[in-house]
């Protein structure tokens, strides 16, 4: 029996501080070029938590406007508010940088971050107000550093800064003297995604409707390593978040593939779950601090808002077949594997066809391709293009080279199986999974029966091989039979052979 | 450009003459091949990279434009790229290649 | 006269448009030496 999908949930940080400290286009930028404009210019061009908030497509990633409607809004996006938009959402929320710092000091375990007194006593309480964030969590923030501390430890020690409204307000230290694989910038990286991934775990249990020690897996799928000098990549980010969330009997592992991983992790769930050999698994990550402000300087140049500023995160539950919740066919899966070469249409062919064509399916079968959703409004000024639309693109024209539609109608099928994209560039983060929320509520609203959830990874930028990958999984309606009522029981046979038995021996009797 | 690549395309201008060699960009909107371009032929001009201020003038095209596909092997074309004319915005990409090579590439 | 016969060419792919191994199949088949070649992605 298919495994089902019993909730996801997606979450944001609003971190504008960290774009100009952390992000890479801007850390380079520091090195290469430390007096230069656009470095200067940032700070003028980050937007407040109220303009993320009211950012159309935050909104669609957070669960409260739908892809479609999104879709009717006319772009830019960046210079339109929505009216009435809140920071919580559906599938979660829009966390503020100020309240999520709390959570990155929940989350550590080795007291290397620091947060400045003043900073806790003016924000802790909207912290601990913040519903998901149960009170286990919020006991564990200590009492502020003293003054002073912060700045020595920044200026002295190598600590990396927090920074809120431009200010220094706290530190991430480093967790040893000499191993580079602890200093105080992977400790920032990792803490960041970590907390990320702690605030979607909570939310996924609660739109799940399941209860936290109903966990007996998680999976991160994130693309940061934790380790040290002797294990750089030991890794268990998944461990390390269902702690602080709260999954006591849950244990975990971590599944790397650059932004294929997601898709790779929602694969090995159902397939655990289906073989039974775990109930209710979690595939979850956290967001990305190094991607923040990366298409900044052509953003700036088009005089754009730094719209990169925002960390992502989400949260899969899968669990064992109900007979009603959407399904995880893995009959039909897609793969991009070692021979399949890096032509774009071999690269579609594997991804898409090559699975449908073991359930006998046509490109057409499938209602919506959910491949890179990345938002548009980000790419497009940047010269990256509309990336899911050229993905629908690649799919329609190999359905069009298979004769399954005219060129003509390449059109209506991009209309009509595509949507338009909303998640931030997050790498992971918009490799097909930010559909799954929807998916699920639209296969069960009958809106649409299957949806492909497509993730692609570019192996190449690790320098292990040159090599592109990317795998594919259908979610579709559930065919309705629960656990233990499909076929017939031990029982009902050993029924019918008694009744057969009696039957027989009576006619027996009767013949003698 | 990526700074690394940056760097390996003025090693090779230096070790091999710029007037042997030609870069031949994937892009996949006319604005990041125009900015390749550049970068190859006057210099990076985000003054990021190894490339910044320095006028290779190199010879450039975009693997898509007609004077490219001519010289493949059409079989070869068609199997690995020709998919993309669907999906890529040629005309734009054949633009912004040719203001570039018109105005800034020396060994034409 | 051909623009890529004898010559060395240098590969810049992308990732969404041709990466760069699509590009240096073709590019052989002209007659050009290819000396390097590179993906690049921006998402």
């Amino acid at each position: 029996m298919n495994s089902v999908i019993k909730g996801a949930s997606y979450v944001l940080v609003h971190t504008p501080d960290m774009v100009l400290y952390n992000g890479t286009t801007q850390t380079t930028e520091r090195i290469v070029n430390p007096e230069s404009d656009y470095l200067k210019a940032i700070p003028n061009n980050l937007r407040s938590f109220e303009e993320a908030v009211g950012y159309w497509p935050n909104q669609t990633y957070i669960g409260n406007v739908h892809p479609d409607e999104l879709a009717a809004v006319e772009m830019p996006w960046y210079d339109k508010k929505m009216e009435n938009a809140g920071r919580y959402g559906k599938f979660g929320e829009i966390m503020p940088q100020e309240e999520f710092l709390f959570l990155v000091q929940a989350c550590d375990m080795f007291e290397v971050v620091k947060l400045e007194a003043g900073f806790v006593e003016a924000h802790k309480e909207a912290f601990a107000k913040n519903p998901i964030i149960s009170e286990d969590i919020s006991s564990r923030i200590p009492n502020g550093a003293k003054p002073g501390e912060i700045e020595h430890h920044v200026n002295e020690e190598h600590a990396e800064g927090l920074y809120h409204d431009g200010k220094l307000v706290g530190c991430v230290k480093k967790a040893h003297d000499i191993d580079v694989n602890l200093n105080a910038h992977v400790m920032h990286e990792n803490l960041m995604s970590k907390a990320s991934s702690v605030l979607a775990l909570l939310y996924a249990v609660r739109n799940a409707g399941i209860a936290k020690e109903d966990v007996d897996y998680v999976i991160d799928c994130a693309e940061e390593a934790c380790g040290d000098m002797n294990q750089r990549g030991g890794g268990n980010f998944a461990k390390a978040a269902a702690e602080v969330a709260g999954l006591v009997n849950a244990t975990g592992s971590d599944t790397r593939g650059f932004c294929a991983a997601p898709a790779h992790a929602l694969i090995e769930a159902a397939a655990l779950v289906k073989a039974g050999a775990y109930k209710t698994v979690i595939v979850t990550s956290g967001g990305c601090t190094a991607k923040l402000g990366m298409n900044g300087k052509d953003h700036l140049k088009k005089e754009i808002p730094i719209l990169e500023d925002c960390l992502g995160g989400f949260a899969v539950v899968v669990t064992e077949g109900d007979g009603v919740n959407p399904e995880i066919n893995l009959e039909m899966l897609g793969r991009h594997s070692v021979g399949t070469g890096s032509a774009p249409q071999a690269v579609m062919t594997g991804l898409v066809t090559s699975g449908l064509e073991r359930g006998g399916l046509q490109i057409t079968d499938i209602d919506k391709y959910s491949p890179e959703m990345q938002n548009p409004d980000i790419t497009k000024p940047a010269g990256a293009g509309d990336v899911p639309l050229a993905n629908y693109k690649m799919i329609g024209a190999l359905a069009a080279k298979r004769g399954e539609i005219t060129p003509k109608e390449l059109g209506d099928f991009i209309a009509r199986h595509g949507m338009i994209g909303w998640a931030p560039t997050q790498g992971h983060i918009p490799s097909g999974v930010p559909y799954i929320g929807y998916a699920c509520e639209d296969i069960m609203s009958g809106k649409i029966k299957n949806a492909m959830i497509i993730g692609k990874g570019s192996l190449f930028l690790g320098r292990m091989t040159n090599l592109f990958d990317g795998v594919s999984f259908i979610i579709q309606a559930n065919s309705g039979d629960a656990e233990g009522e499909s076929g017939v029981s031990e029982e009902e046979v050993k029924g019918l052979i008694a009744k057969a038995m009696k039957d027989f021996a009576a006619t027996l009797m009767s013949e003698s | 450009m990526d700074l690394e690549n940056q760097k390996r395309v003025k090693d090779f201008a230096d070790e091999m003459g710029a007037e042997n060699l030609v870069v031949i960009l994937g892009a996949a909107e006319g604005e990041a091949a125009g900015l390749a371009a550049e970068t190859v032929t006057a210099g990076d001009p985000t003054f990021a990279g190894p490339l910044t201020g320095v006028q290779l003038g190199l010879t450039t095209y975009h693997v898509c434009e007609p004077e490219m596909k001519e010289e493949f092997d059409e079989a070869v074309y068609d199997e690995q790229i020709s998919m993309m004319e669907m999906v890529l915005d040629v005309d734009d990409i054949v633009g912004e290649m040719s203001a570039i090579r018109d105005e800034f590439c020396k060994y034409l | 006269m051909a623009i890529l016969e004898g010559k060395k060419a240098i590969i810049i792919g992308d990732r969404d448009g041709i990466p760069g191994p699509a590009i240096a199949e073709c590019v052989q088949t002209a007659g050009a030496e290819v000396v390097f070649s590179s993906t690049e992605c921006f998402v």
